[in-house]
């Protein structure tokens, strides 16, 4: 399969932090991949480069065949990005926030419609984005990083701060995109989500790529005694269990 | 409709949403500055242009023959009510509800007046020793040897109103332009939607225009909600090019949309922004003539207001709007408004960081 992204030997020094140091992977197209690491381990800024954002220091990126330093809009339309929950225009409805981005893409506000019932907001959709729960937020910021149907998505933290229903709502609605045939880049802090969703995980700290590999492999390679023990539910799926996995407020 | 044309109307539609549904900068926009004009030009409106009232005891022959032109005269100066009781004129003039009460006394003009309102009371001595005097003069039939011609001149005779409308929108522009640019910068940047739209295929050009598009079109409406109600509520007159104002107003949006856009480079947050735009333009205000004439203000704040757009702005704007002249007085202004948007703008985008540690 070829590569939805190609990294090699990326740098990124603030002063005297190498906040990206050394890092290269390579992404598959339709690969559902993931980002891990502790606050400050680099995946954000590394994120950005990818995105290009940023311009390494040094290293050489190439997303879906092209250069992404500097700013290429011929590939722009075939990237979505979410960079954080709250990168809207200011007290717009939620049907106003995706007509707008909609535009600027230069896809019909139909698609934002549709986008807007995909992710569960039509009760939602004249409500101004100040006035959304944090969930509601997170569906709204992905559906604007999807709206123009691009090829390669890339999600920051998209599950942070949400409840249980709510996660589990999105897990479905981003296994659904990757399985349309969209390569999804991802960060997250959860391991059950980069357990459960990626195909495979990237595991960095202090701007180092420490393991790159399925979370099967990761886990199975673990050094530590191994505990037999049958596997079971977590207390996570006990409580979706008894409160449904409808979305709150 | 290309994609860009698209992607400007709905960034532009974007920005107005957001105006005009946020009350705080629609309060600072348009209804502050308004309570001002009406503080201005209601409360302080030209006092003591009330007329002399004047109490008139029987036939005054001197008043009934009055040339065209004196009788005009006589008409601004004095309110005349006929009384047949000479007593009871006194009594009023005396009550103070009347001003002067006159009679004829054969030939003799003779005038009951109150010294209460001394300047009244001198006006009413003078315009009355001036009619005499004409009549004498025309009564020996000879050409009167001097003449005087009175002309007005429009800078020291502004009325408040004329005075304060082109101030005072000086101002409110300046305001919602430099707010609205800071704020916009230090909010879009928050929020990473400055991020987001450079990964969107539209171009900073496009997004740039848009912002400005808008602020002008709100300058515009200023203007517009002014004059309007400058004229019909407290007697504003336009009396020269005032439509050259409009380029004038532009090229006034566009620095101190600068100005705002400084502020958002160097403050932190939105309300360090929206605080430091604040901090820039409401002493520039004082200093630029916007709520008092510099007349008065001694030479050395005069030369420093000149230091200062705004008081550029504000210069233009009166020359065209009421001190009649023509388009020519805002090319000055403007260049000099133009050099400032250059100069704020470049220090701006050398300020301006995308990260806020």
């Amino acid at each position: 399969m070829p590569a939805a992204i190609e990294v090699h030997d990326l740098v990124m020094t603030y002063g005297d932090l190498r906040a990206v140091d050394g890092v290269g992977f390579e992404v598959a197209e339709g690969e559902f991949f993931g980002i891990l690491g502790p606050n400050g381990a680099g995946k954000t800024t590394t994120l950005e480069m990818v995105e290009g954002l940023r311009e390494p220091d040094s290293g050489t990126i190439t997303v879906l065949g092209e250069p992404v330093w500097p700013r290429n809009p011929g590939l722009l339309p075939r990237v979505g990005v979410q960079l954080q929950a709250s990168s809207f225009f200011e007290r717009l409805t939620a049907r106003e926030q995706i007509h707008t981005f909609a535009a600027l893409y230069g896809v019909p506000g139909a698609r934002g419609d549709e986008w807007i019932e995909r992710v569960g907001l039509v009760d939602k959709a004249d409500t101004r984005v100040e006035d959304l729960s944090g969930g509601q937020t997170q569906r709204l910021s992905i559906a604007c990083a999807l709206v123009h149907d691009p090829e390669l998505v890339f999600l920051d933290e998209p599950t942070a701060a949400l409840d249980p229903q709510a996660r589990r709502n999105l897990w479905d609605l981003l296994r659904g995109i990757n399985e349309a045939g969209r390569t999804v880049v991802l960060t997250t802090h959860y391991m059950d989500e980069a357990e459960v969703l990626c195909d495979r995980v990237a595991i960095m700290d202090r701007g180092r790529l420490l393991r790159l590999d399925t979370p099967a492999a990761l886990v199975e390679a673990l050094d530590a005694p191994v505990r037999v023990v049958e596997k079971r539910g977590t207390l996570e799926d006990v409580f979706l269990d008894l409160t449904g996995r409808e979305y709150r407020q | 409709m290309t994609a860009a044309t698209s992607a400007f109307r709905s960034l532009s539609l974007a920005i107005v949403r957001g105006f005009v549904r946020d009350k705080a900068s629609l309060f600072f926009a348009l209804v502050f500055p308004l309570m001002f004009l009406v503080l201005f030009g209601g409360l302080f409106a030209d006092q003591g242009t009330s007329k002399v009232e004047m109490v008139q005891v029987g036939e005054v022959a001197l008043f009934d023959d009055l040339p065209p032109g004196a009788q005009e005269a006589f008409d601004e100066t004095f309110e005349v009510e006929q009384s047949d009781d000479l007593d009871a004129a006194i009594a009023t003039v005396r009550d103070g509800d009347a001003d002067v009460a006159v009679e004829m006394q054969g030939d003799e003009l003779v005038a009951h007046y109150t010294q209460t309102d001394q300047v009244k009371a001198a006006v009413t001595q003078g315009t009355l020793r001036a009619f005499v005097d004409g009549a004498n003069v025309a009564a020996t039939g000879a050409p009167p040897t001097y003449t005087l011609t009175a002309e007005r001149v429009e800078d020291d005779s502004l009325t408040t109103i004329q005075f304060v409308t082109p101030g005072l929108l000086g101002w409110a522009v300046a305001m919602s332009a430099a707010f609205g640019a800071a704020a916009t910068l230090q909010g879009w940047r928050q929020s990473k939607l400055l991020r987001r739209l450079q990964l969107a295929p539209v171009s900073t050009r496009t997004v740039v225009a848009a912002r400005v598009v808008v602020t002008i079109g709100i300058a515009l409406v200023q203007l517009a909600v002014f004059l309007g109600l400058g004229a019909a509520a407290f007697g504003l007159t336009l009396t020269g090019s005032w439509w050259a104002s409009i380029p004038l107003l532009v090229v006034g949006t566009l620095c101190f949309m600068a100005v705002g856009l400084f502020a958002g480079a160097i403050a932190k947050t939105v309300e360090g922004a929206v605080n430091m735009a604040n901090f820039m333009v409401l002493p520039m205000a004082f200093l630029s003539g916007s709520f008092f004439p510099l007349d008065a203000a001694p030479p050395w704040l005069q030369a420093f207001s000149r230091l200062l757009p705004l008081r550029w702005l504000n210069e233009g704007m009166l020359d065209v709007m009421v001190r009649g002249q023509g388009p020519a007085a805002v090319l000055v202004p403007m260049a000099v408004l133009a050099g400032f948007a250059a100069v704020l703008t470049l220090l701006a985008a050398r300020f301006f960081q995308w990260e806020t540690h």
